[in-house]
């Protein structure tokens, strides 16, 4: 299943790769691969903005605005002025 | 280092007693405090947990061992958990466990303090010894904590300071939940702790594979799924909050239907308002069950238009041949063509909170478009249900 097309904030800058594959082992969408000792983006279109390369990557290949893609979250998070937050914790929220 | 001393490990109920001991004994007669290791635990919290079984002196502490099977009150809390807010308070105490009689090389998995988190763990440890190191994530899955940063970076770390995990095993790796990285930052925690963290397999149920694969794990292992199944369990969570705004929407449409100079009439307001309630139905029934379940199988990316889509799907046929609309005006017609649709859309929409591949740009993205359309359409819909209450009232 994939979301929409083109919207992802993902960006990876191959030159900074020391080729760990962290980024590899943590994304749960296979966005990634190795190819010849070095990070590559298979399917920019398959990225949720997890973050969890980015927090992985000690290299600073990547970047990624990483947040919730949860519509009630984003309306509270516009009603109230904060970042969207899960509202598992809040009580009500019908997330997750 | 000296080994561990297991002090209990049976299935006996009473094996739970060294746990009990320090918090019920008389100060006096107690002998647990002297010779005993120190809890690790707040002992209140695990009282009357069904899942322990036992408990293990260590160096630094007493340690709970949890059992790998469920048992029926394990079961009963994960239906619960699933279907009301009761989940929100399913959480264990954090902390170190045992499975097993773990050792100074047994394996750390850690975990979050939700305990549907806890359970599928140690259910996929059955036969191991191992520890599980369960950090606070105030009761929520490792998922949504990780983006909350609750299952994170300081917890973890802090977690390994405070369970004293340094004294219990002899290697320095713990094995956290993939999707746990968005939390956890693996150097981190290792410059300050000398703990390596592995990332193993999303699902908990992979871990006896990726254990006899040598730690490994298959790209399968790496991928979250949503398959029909995980969007129905889903559907649930999706209906229930839009129970109490469908009440108010039916008292509302049997009052305006019910509307006459000498009061509401309850025969009118019946007849008036049923086809109405019908369509709401079906539109809850669209957007919260229709949707999610067929996702893949519904047209476009986007979920607001799936659910426009499945929405129409239902309202259209319910209007055209239902019988229950002959002869209704254009601005019934209208109303219900507009908004009936729109409410699953909505509804769709947030499902991308509950689905595993929806970024916070894309929803963003959806949103702009969606919302001023939610709006406008209301504003239509009302205008035409006003305007089909006077034409039935003769007033236009
Ligand atoms: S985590 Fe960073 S450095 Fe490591 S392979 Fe991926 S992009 Fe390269
Ligand atoms: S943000 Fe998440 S989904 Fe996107 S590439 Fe990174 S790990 Fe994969």
């Amino acid at each position: 299943m994939k979301y929409l097309k083109n919207v992802t904030t993902l960006t990876y800058t191959g030159e900074k790769c020391t080729g760990c594959g962290r980024c590899v082992d943590v994304c749960p969408h296979a966005v990634f691969a190795m190819i010849g000792g070095k990070a590559a983006v298979l399917d920019r279109d398959l990225c949720m903005e997890c973050g969890a390369c980015q927090r992985n990557c000690s290299a600073g290949a990547i970047s990624v605005d990483a947040g919730v893609g949860c519509a009630s979250a984003i309306i509270r998070g516009k009603l109230t002025g904060s970042e969207p937050v899960c509202g598992c914790s809040e009580g009500g929220g019908a997330c997750c | 280092m000296k080994p561990l001393k297991i002090v209990n490990t049976n299935m006996d109920p009473a094996a739970l007693s060294p746990l009990r001991q320090q918090s019920s004994c008389a100060p006096k007669a107690c002998s647990c405090t002297t010779e005993a290791a120190p809890a690790l635990h707040d002992e209140k919290a695990l009282r009357g947990a069904r899942w322990i079984e036992g408990a293990i002196d260590t160096p630094a502490g007493r340690v709970p061992v949890v059992s790998t099977a469920w048992k029926a009150a394990d079961r009963l809390g994960q239906v619960r958990a699933r279907v009301s807010s009761f989940r929100m308070k399913y959480a264990i105490d954090p902390g170190l466990y045992a499975v097993g009689r773990p050792g100074m090389d047994s394996d750390v998995y850690v975990s979050a303090n939700y305990k549907l988190s806890f359970d599928v763990l140690r259910r996929a440890l059955a036969g191991k010894d191992a520890w599980i190191l369960v950090l606070d994530t105030g009761g929520i899955n490792v998922w949504c904590a990780a983006g909350k940063g609750t299952f994170g970076t300081t917890e973890l770390v802090n977690r390994i300071k405070v369970s004293r995990l340094a004294e219990m095993v002899r290697h320095r790796r713990v094995i956290a939940p993939q999707l746990g990285a968005v939390g956890v930052d693996a150097d981190a925690v290792k410059r300050e702790t000398g703990f390596a963290v592995r990332f193993g397999p999303v699902r908990a149920a992979d871990i006896p594979a990726y254990v006899s694969a040598g730690y490994k794990k298959t790209d399968a292992m790496r991928r979250v799924r949503f398959t029909v199944l995980d969007r129905l369990a889903l559907t649930p969570m999706e209906l229930r909050p839009a129970v109490k705004p469908y009440l108010v929407f039916a008292l509302a449409m049997l009052a305006v239907s019910g509307l006459a100079p000498e009061g509401i009439l309850f025969r009118q307001a019946f007849s008036g308002a049923l086809p109405l309630l019908v369509l709401g139905l079906a539109a809850l029934f669209a957007g919260a069950v229709v949707t999610p379940v067929l996702l893949p199988v519904i047209p476009f990316r986007s979920f607001a238009v799936k659910g426009l889509v499945a929405g129409a799907a239902l309202v259209v046929p319910i209007v055209l041949y239902s019988g229950m609309f002959e002869g209704a005006d254009a601005a019934l017609l209208a109303a219900s063509y507009v908004f009936f649709p729109l409410v699953s859309s909505y509804l769709a929409l947030q499902f991308t909170g509950a689905s595993t591949y929806t970024g916070m740009t894309g929803v963003k993205k959806e949103l702009r478009y969606a919302l001023p359309v939610y709006i406008g359409g209301s504003i239509v819909s009302a205008i035409g249900l006003i305007a089909h209450n006077l034409l039935v009232r003769g007033i236009i």
